[in-house]
């Protein structure tokens, strides 16, 4: 029951959904939408999950008034906040204009936006550090980047626009990313499909069975 | 200088130099901050997933099923029946939520089960398609132009670069040296574009606290 049933959902699943691709007819493609849907609900219940422990450690740590314990105290405000507002909206939550909409324009996106904003220091400070043209691979990554960013931004078209067209350094970022980025890109991808499809047939056949855990 | 009369924006701005305060260090108003993003995260995505899938697709379909067996008895049609299976959706996922208790939390494989089957199907075909055929297919051009013979000779040095099985030796060790050189470039114009996508969030904060916030530039 602890391994067989799993492996044996992973496996009718896995076919059918490769048979929907050759067969894409009913009932086939009647249980592609069918098992689309429950994926989103699983998905939904797998994040509520996460929730529901984020709750859990944050109350368990206000009980027992552990170190920190204030800041849990507004996570479990900042999550009743929302819910409750969202829940109060109704479907259309979302919608300009309405409360839910206020507060996540006014608390949730300038949060998220400079959480990912302050990466650009970060980011910054780390390749200072890190990056050195000590061989020909680093010069030419160096290289690229150094093309492609002075080429997405004004100075760099000012820098060179005494050049011809086609030389300048917008150009030269475009002539990067259109063919040796591309190329490179071209062998990841299929690479990674290669690695995809092999590691995919390898868990439906019940090969790899590492996400059943130990036991 | 004309600061905004709005509340909200002071709000939105106070947080933006909250979450910026981390870069002199570790402090009382960045973890303030740094815990209502995560408390807020949780309670949106728990109201997106409630109200655009928990609702409509398991409610909604049971919902829809229990209302046709009223009307019309067991003289509904095969795709009335099939909402009732949604229950065998809401079913798997409440399995997960039994995670939480170690006990009988193995019960939970079964959903995961459902999901990593569903993902390897899934994947299965369209990596193949997409990522696979339709890239190979792409990449098979006729040399007649510089950029074509660079996307030919570049893609194909960068997969001699990832077969492991042969040791890069010889002509087949300097081949997946011209594909490391083509890869350094990917990876150097992808740090380009991701430094440029950061900086561009930066100027959007900035232009928030200078300009919506607190009125210094137009």
């Amino acid at each position: 029951m602890r391994r067989e049933v799993p492996l044996l959902i992973c496996a009718i699943v896995g076919f059918t959904l490769i048979i929907v691709y050759f067969v894409p007819h009913p009932p086939f493609s009647d249980m592609r939408d069918l098992f689309s849907d429950w994926f989103s609900v699983i998905a939904a219940f797998a994040i509520y999950l996460g929730i529901l422990n984020l709750l859990k450690n944050s109350v368990d740590k206000v009980f027992r008034k552990r170190s920190g314990w204030g800041f849990s105290i507004v996570i479990i405000a900042g999550f009743v906040l929302f819910v409750f507002i969202g829940l109060y909206e109704g479907s259309d939550f979302g919608e300009i204009g309405t409360r839910y909409y206020w507060l996540y324009d006014r608390i949730y996106f300038p949060l998220m936006a400079t959480m990912f904003a302050i990466l650009a220091f970060f980011i910054g400070s780390a390749s200072y550090r890190a990056f050195r043209a000590r061989n020909v691979e680093a010069t030419v990554l160096l290289l690229a980047a150094f093309f492609v960013m002075l080429g997405r931004v004004p100075i760099g078209y000012y820098l060179t626009s005494w050049l011809p067209e086609g030389w300048r350094m917008g150009d030269v970022a475009n002539a990067i990313m259109t063919y040796p980025q591309m190329a490179g890109q071209r062998a990841v991808m299929i690479g990674i499909a290669l690695g995809i499809v092999s590691t995919s047939l390898r868990i439906i056949l019940g090969i790899e069975r590492t996400f059943l855990g130990g036991e | 200088m004309h600061p905004s009369p709005d509340i909200g924006i002071w709000i939105g701005g106070l947080l933006t130099l909250g979450i910026f305060s981390f870069l002199y260090g570790d402090n009382p108003y960045y973890k303030f901050c740094e815990a209502l993003f995560v408390g807020v995260s949780a309670g949106h995505w728990f109201i997106t997933l409630f109200w655009t899938v928990f609702i409509p697709k398991l409610l909604g379909n049971i919902g829809i099923a229990i209302h046709t067996f009223r009307t019309e008895g067991f003289a509904a049609g095969m795709s009335d029946y099939m909402h009732w299976s949604y229950i065998f959706g809401g079913i798997l996922g409440f399995l997960m939520i039994l995670r939480l208790f170690p006990k009988i939390g193995w019960i939970s494989r079964w959903s995961l089960a459902f999901v990593v089957g569903t993902t390897a199907g899934y994947y299965f075909i369209n990596y193949l398609v997409s990522n696979g055929l339709m890239q190979i297919q792409k990449t098979i051009l006729p040399l007649t132009s510089v950029g074509n013979i660079i996307l030919v000779v570049g893609t194909f040095c960068g997969l001699i670069y990832f077969f492991f099985s042969k040791e890069h030796k010889g002509a087949f060790g300097g081949l997946a040296r011209v594909g490391i050189w083509f890869l350094m470039i990917t990876f150097g114009a992808s740090f380009g574009y991701t430094v440029m996508s950061r900086m561009s969030l930066l100027i959007g904060r900035m232009d928030y606290i200078f300009g919506i916030w607190l009125g210094m530039i137009r």
